[in-house]
């Protein structure tokens, strides 16, 4: 056995002292501090990772929420100038409508007054109408009843027109 | 081809070199190249760069011996002279020999007590780089973690390493063991990996390492993962070994023992796996670099050269791979050892 021939168990001994040595050396002054830092670095990136997708997220929520906010105050812009517009149209309407019934009554009250003048007047003109006729009347009749002949005239021919009735 | 050739071989040979045929010739050349091949694939006692073979000269440093036979002894490899001297210590002689790179007791004249080993200790060249690696890894693995403490960005280094953290956590770790269990085989997962790239990087260099092909360390590494994987199995791994769910009762008991011999044969084959590709990765090389010198024609040294840079490439992807393999296996084991029965 060439193998166990060459085999030196002293070379063993102080290789197994160095290994040993510098296994406990780098553990506690390297392998440690060395795996802590790529640790800590690694959870640092994922957490920051994780931190950046929240406020994105965030962030969107925002948006949409900005969004939402623009949304109701334009609707609510729209809903005020439509009221006002109502109101606008409905103010000239009702002012419309309250200068015709104004005007109507006008109206009405002119024409009424209107008719009752002609009515004053008509009255008025039938009396006068009546004084002129009554005066042409006795004029006529006076005229008539001038003479003894135009008297009997007018007797006989009442008379006549009774007969003939 | 004057770096590290074995010098006891030379020497022995030096006065009968002129005499030698054709054919022994390029039998000696052979074994020589072959030797020192396998050379540079083994541990030693001094941290050589350089050796100037005709002179007998090392270029190098020496490093501290440290043996244990009836007591310590303590003193610096230059005592050996590279095989060529008895040492001396607290009365006792001690000599390395060079074709195994051994330490032996011996007279003093130098005859080795074959029976005799001392246990040997002491800071070989694989001990001097694996500290030195450790230290480096140290070093820039508190850089990184220090990093951290201004921002949570990778800066410098981190940039680098920590997607490869990151990996081991995310590829390795969790999909074999499981979110929550895993976090406390992570420091044994990373270290080994970085331990193993590391030093399997170390030995790309033109310095002749050869630290994870060599058994001692896959050996330490496969024990370290069989005692955690055994102290961290809960109830579900040993009933799986003791008493195998959802089979009849025969086969429950044909089961133990092959789930035992199971138990010991995972860790083994991590030893084994790292250490023959490794070994295998150098040897190849250190061949076909040898390769490069022994030819007379240049164009069959300027193909080898050109195959050396590309395996020096798949060394390179070698390295980084049997690091993955060894981590990627160990986290299934320690899956396996802490699964809940809900995973099956």
């Amino acid at each position: 056995m060439k193998l166990l021939e060459e085999f030196s168990i002293g070379l063993f001994f102080w290789q197994a002292v160095l290994f040993l040595a510098l296994l406990f050396l780098l553990r506690k002054f390297a392998w440690k501090p060395i795996l802590n830092a790529v640790n800590e670095r690694e959870e640092k990136i994922s957490d920051s990772l994780v931190q950046a997708e929240k406020a994105q997220e965030e962030l969107k929520q925002m948006q949409a929420q900005n969004e939402d906010l623009l949304k109701d105050a334009r609707a609510e812009r729209d809903g005020l100038i439509k009221e006002a517009k109502e109101t606008a149209t409905k103010m000239i309407s009702d002012a419309k409508d309250a200068a015709k019934e104004e005007g109507s009554k006008m109206l009405a009250s002119a024409q009424e007054s209107i008719n009752a003048e002609k009515v004053t007047a008509i009255m008025e003109l039938k009396t006068t109408v009546a004084a002129f006729s009554i005066e042409i009347a006795e004029k006529i009749v006076r005229s008539e009843l001038s003479s003894e002949d135009k008297q009997k005239a007018l007797a006989d021919k009442m008379a006549e027109d009774i007969n003939l009735n | 081809m004057a770096v590290n050739a074995n010098p006891h071989e030379e020497e022995e040979h030096n006065d009968s070199a002129i005499e030698r045929s054709e054919e022994e010739q390029a039998a000696y050349d052979k074994a020589k190249n072959g030797e020192y091949v396998i050379h540079h694939t083994k541990d030693s006692h001094d941290f050589g760069f350089v050796t100037n073979e005709s002179e007998n000269k090392h270029y190098g440093f020496s490093l501290p011996v440290i043996l244990y036979d009836e007591g310590f002894h303590f003193f610096s490899s230059s005592s050996f002279d590279h095989g060529h001297k008895v040492a001396k210590s607290d009365g006792k002689y001690f000599k390395l020999n060079s074709h195994d790179a051994k330490i032996y007791r011996c007279d003093e004249y130098g005859e080795i007590y074959e029976s005799l080993k001392p246990w040997d200790f002491s800071i070989t060249k694989n001990v001097i780089v694996t500290f030195l690696m450790c230290l480096l890894m140290f070093l820039l693995f508190r850089g990184i973690a220090k990093s951290y403490r201004t921002g949570l960005a990778p800066t410098g280094a981190a940039k680098f390493f920590e997607p490869i953290v990151v990996f081991i956590r995310d590829e390795i770790a969790v999909p074999n063991i499981g979110e929550k269990q895993s976090k406390k085989y992570m420091a044994y997962l990373l270290t080994v990996f970085f331990f193993i790239w590391f030093l399997n990087l170390a030995g790309m260099t033109p310095l002749g390492i050869n630290v994870t092909g060599n058994l001692a360390l896959t050996a330490a590494l496969a024990l370290i993962t069989f005692i955690i994987t055994t102290f961290t199995g809960n109830k579900n791994y040993w009933m799986h070994i003791f008493w195998m769910p959802g089979v009849p009762v025969p086969m429950k008991i044909i089961l133990i023992p092959i789930e035992l011999i199971g138990m010991v044969v995972k860790p083994f084959a991590l030893m084994i796996r790292l250490y023959a590709n490794m070994l295998a990765g150098h040897v190849v090389l250190g061949m076909l670099i040898v390769a490069v010198y022994s030819f007379e024609n240049y164009f069959a040294s300027g193909a080898f050269l050109g195959l050396t840079f590309f395996m020096n490439i798949i060394e390179l992807l070698v390295a980084l791979l049997q690091a993955y393999i060894f981590t990627m296996l160990t986290a299934l084991y320690f899956g396996a050892a802490s699964a809940t029965a809900e995973h099956h």
